[in-house]
């Protein structure tokens, strides 16, 4: 392909030319910070928590008033829950992975520490809780029976007796090191407490990217409580396919027990995680629209563009077929043209990406771009003319060689 | 001449249809993309209490402290009070009129017993709130001066809440059963729903839901359960009474100071007290304090989260694009109609003519993408309703303000886009064209 004629042509059209490349670079920033904007969310939303999500619920219960036998009503709502047909296991805790609601604390080595080693969040849960959670015991033991203390509300201090830790929060406190057996402070960095057990996986309830947690979302610490206060959760884990009819079963069962008291609606965990990552999603979707829009735009106005173009050269084209060009020749014109202006407009994309990405970066802590994403929207613009300019190019083929013969255009 | 280049326009626009489709609908797209995330930028960052935001202010002091346990703010001041310097603010009286906040929640059991209890989101606040806020009224008033001295276990329900348990009647005078004890129904509030709530800010500042109003005093007497963040350096208190005595923070404080004067005077105060508070040996260490008004105190606590403005910047990007894309199709819309121009050129219109000509013919198509733009605004409203999360986009909706910007910015964006290609329009050589014809 020649590509001199080509570039005299251009000359003559320099703003409709510029204009299309100015189109494509502003498309192609917007598109892979859209896109990377898109997998990062979506990859957070995506983050286990550790739980066996499908077949988990919580049920929240407050009581009405102040009853002073909170301890025997919370063990009976437990034993009745616990002996519902299709349940696995059941527990009461303070808190649950994506609820945004929960109790935190620092976590020190040694007792005169300035600042603490890590950070974690709590969750109070009995000798059933590792198995209501369904998270996954890699090292150590579960706590016994007789390791759980009681624990009325938030207030009352009784140290733990074990603690059970994350994988990762383990890596943090002992790094290189193995953390099962040895001791740390907690509680305010007054107790030393050993730890007996370490799970896998389990998330804080503070799951947003942007919450204030963000830094700590896979420490937790499970800690051996038998957990009663006025507000708690009790989370049960049913087997595979009855969540449904277990959730039904709970709530009429809890009533019967007492009516002084509410209960919430209940939260199955991958409801949970729908509510908690809501916003992810929503913003995903969004920016997924918004890009297809913005490359159908971009599409249009190539068309509407090489249109004009086309109708404007339909002598000098019609000449060219005259002088033997094939209808192929003529369409290899428009998408070198077309391959040229995007190249440009790529490159210049690519720089306004980048440049994009660093003020994000700087103004809204977002993460860095990565280099792939800046070439995949450079393909999918220049694939994108290439497709555009397809149409006006096969009209612009066929403008019969006769019109060169005759007069006007 | 005029209505003869807005009758000359609309006939260029009919005859080369498909083109013009392209323009308006680029125009129309651009518009309302970014008319979607302006209108939920404006709900989400605008000013809850017009009135009287300047009026109304935050103080703050640095209890906890340097070190340990650096509160997450940006300036690290502790974003609430301990009840310790809450409750002294509230003894000085040195505003126009204070209230401490806390939130809580609690079984209300309906009075027809088939009903179930449910849980109340209850705000635990001094009588100056109702004024300070200007909250409105629908039955009754507020409770009284004396009433929070007294502890007395009166109540002030919301219209929806007032709804739901009696029907929308007059319900002053009227007993409600609240985690098990008996309040008195003082005052009904009409629709008060400031967006975003910003007087005792929480998870969700869009979606702020209070169903009752209960004095603090009461509150602390009754021991009614804190809810809301604490944050403690450090033992948790052992019980309700030795919490109130630590150094845990959990209180919101607001006053009322009507001229800057005012809160100059307030600032000296706070800086005596929290230096009072060095001297009797509270803190070991220079106590910062800080005093925001409620516009400063949103923006300092991030109301606005980043997503939106990562939207902002998306959709006006996708205008830029669109508008790129106006110039190109316009350039092609008037170039395409050289040989038009030529002949009136050659019969005498100045270039001045042609140029406000092909303007106006520009104008209409922006006329007609900020309409189409509006329209699709409002589709763009609708689904960010249903698929952004927090219910604040509930209350985003087009009002004229909005109608107003969207076709200005139509019109004006389409005519800056169109500038470029009618100056070159407006320079066709008439016997050029004729001689090609």
């Amino acid at each position: 392909m020649e590509i001199r004629p080509i570039l005299s042509a251009m000359r003559r059209n320099k703003v409709g030319a510029v204009l299309i490349a100015l189109q494509m670079a502003v498309t192609l920033a917007i598109l892979c910070n859209g896109l990377f904007i898109v997998e990062q969310r979506l990859s957070l939303s995506e983050r286990p928590s550790g739980l066996d999500e499908a077949n988990v619920f919580v049920l929240t219960n407050q009581w009405v008033g102040n009853p002073a036998d909170l301890k025997a009503r919370t063990q009976s709502d437990v034993a009745a829950l616990r002996s519902l047909p299709g349940v696995v296991a059941a527990t009461v805790t303070n808190s649950y992975p994506m609820s945004h609601g929960g109790s935190s604390e620092g976590v020190k080595l040694n007792p005169d520490q300035k600042e603490s080693t890590a950070a974690t969040a709590l969750y109070f849960v009995d000798e059933q809780g590792l198995r209501t959670m369904g998270v996954k015991l890699i090292a150590g033991r579960n706590f016994n029976a007789d390791e759980v203390m009681d624990k009325a509300g938030f207030d009352i201090q009784v140290p733990p007796t074990a603690i059970i830790i994350t994988r990762l929060l383990a890596e943090k406190l002992f790094p290189g090191q193995n953390a099962l057996g040895k001791s740390v402070y907690v509680q305010f960095q007054k107790h030393l407490v050993p730890i007996v057990g370490i799970v896998d996986r389990l998330q804080v309830p503070w799951v947003q990217g942007d919450s204030w947690a963000a830094g700590f979302s896979e420490n937790s610490t499970i800690e051996p409580y038998h957990f009663f206060a006025n507000y708690s959760h009790y989370m049960i884990r049913t087997q595979p396919g009855r969540l449904a009819s277990v959730i039904q079963e709970a709530q009429k069962q809890l009533y019967e027990l007492s009516r002084a008291r509410v209960l919430e609606k209940a939260v199955p965990m991958l409801e949970a995680r729908r509510e908690a990552y809501k916003d992810d999603r929503g913003l995903a979707i969004i920016l997924i629209v918004v890009c297809t829009a913005l490359l159908a735009v971009t599409a249009f106005g190539i068309v509407g563009l090489t249109s004009y173009w086309v109708a404007q050269r339909r002598r000098q084209i019609g000449i060219r077929r005259a002088l033997g060009a094939t209808r192929n020749a003529i369409i290899q014109y428009f998408q070198t043209e077309n391959f040229m202006i995007a190249i440009s407009g790529a490159v210049v994309g690519v720089a306004l990406a980048v440049s994009l990405n660093l003020w994000m970066v700087s103004s809204f802590s977002m993460a860095r771009l990565q280099t792939g994403y800046a070439f995949i929207g450079a393909a999918v613009v220049l694939l994108l003319g290439q497709a555009a300019v397809l149409w006006p190019a096969i009209k612009a083929a066929s403008i019969p060689p006769a019109l060169a013969t005759r007069g006007g255009a | 001449m005029f209505s003869y280049y807005i009758d000359l326009g609309l006939r260029s626009l009919r005859r080369n249809a498909v083109l013009t489709i392209l323009l308006v609908t680029a125009i129309a797209v651009g518009i309302g993309a970014s008319m979607t995330t302006l209108t939920v930028f404006r709900a989400m960052s605008g000013d809850p209490i017009p009135r009287k935001s300047a009026r109304l202010f935050v103080p703050q002091i640095d209890s906890r402290g340097p070190g340990a346990g650096a509160e997450p703010t940006d300036d690290h001041l502790a974003d609430r009070l301990t009840y310790i310097d809450a409750m002294a603010l509230m003894k000085a009286h040195a505003a126009k009129r204070q209230t401490a906040i806390y939130a809580s929640a609690l079984a209300l059991r309906p009075a027809d017993p088939k009903e179930k209890p449910f849980r109340a989101h209850v705000r635990l606040i001094y009588a100056d709130f109702f004024p300070m806020f200007d909250v409105p009224f629908l039955y009754g008033h507020p409770w009284s001066a004396s009433q929070d001295e007294n502890h007395e276990p009166v109540i002030v329900i919301t219209r929806s809440l007032n709804d739901r348990e009696f029907g929308g009647l007059n319900s002053v005078g009227k007993l409600l059963d609240l985690g098990g004890k008996s309040y008195t129904i003082v005052g009904v509030i009409d629709r008060w729903e400031p967006i975003p709530q910003f007087y005792d800010i929480g998870r969700t500042p869009f979606a702020g839901k209070d169903d009752v109003f209960m004095p603090f005093t009461h509150g602390i007497e009754q021991q009614i359960p804190i809810m809301g963040s604490t944050n403690c350096n450090s033992d948790v208190p052992v019980g309700f009474d030795a919490r109130l005595n630590s150094d845990c923070i959990w209180g919101r404080f607001w006053v009322e100071l009507p001229t800057p004067e005012d809160a100059a005077e307030y600032r000296t105060f706070l800086d005596n007290y929290a230096s009072e508070q060095r001297r009797v040996g509270r803190y070991n260490w220079p106590a910062r304090t800080q005093l925001r008004d409620v516009m400063t105190w949103l923006k300092y606590n991030h109301v606005v989260p980043g997503e939106v403005r990562i939207l902002i910047l998306v959709s006006f990007g996708f205008l830029l694009v669109c508008l790129l894309n106006a110039m190109g199709l316009m350039l092609a819309k008037l170039m395409g109609r050289a040989p038009d121009i030529g002949v009136r050129r050659a019969l005498g219109a100045s270039r001045a003519a042609i140029f406000w000509q092909c303007l106006v013919e520009t104008g209409v198509v922006g006329l007609a993408g900020g309409l189409f733009g509006l329209v699709l605004t409002a589709l763009g409203l609708w689904a960010a309703r249903s698929l952004l999360p927090s219910d604040f986009i509930a209350v985003t909706h087009l009002d004229a303000a909005d109608v107003l910007v969207a076709l200005v910015l139509g019109i004006g964006s389409t005519i800056v886009a169109g500038l470029y290609p009618t100056w070159r329009a407006s320079h066709v050589q008439p016997a050029w064209q004729l001689k090609a014809q």
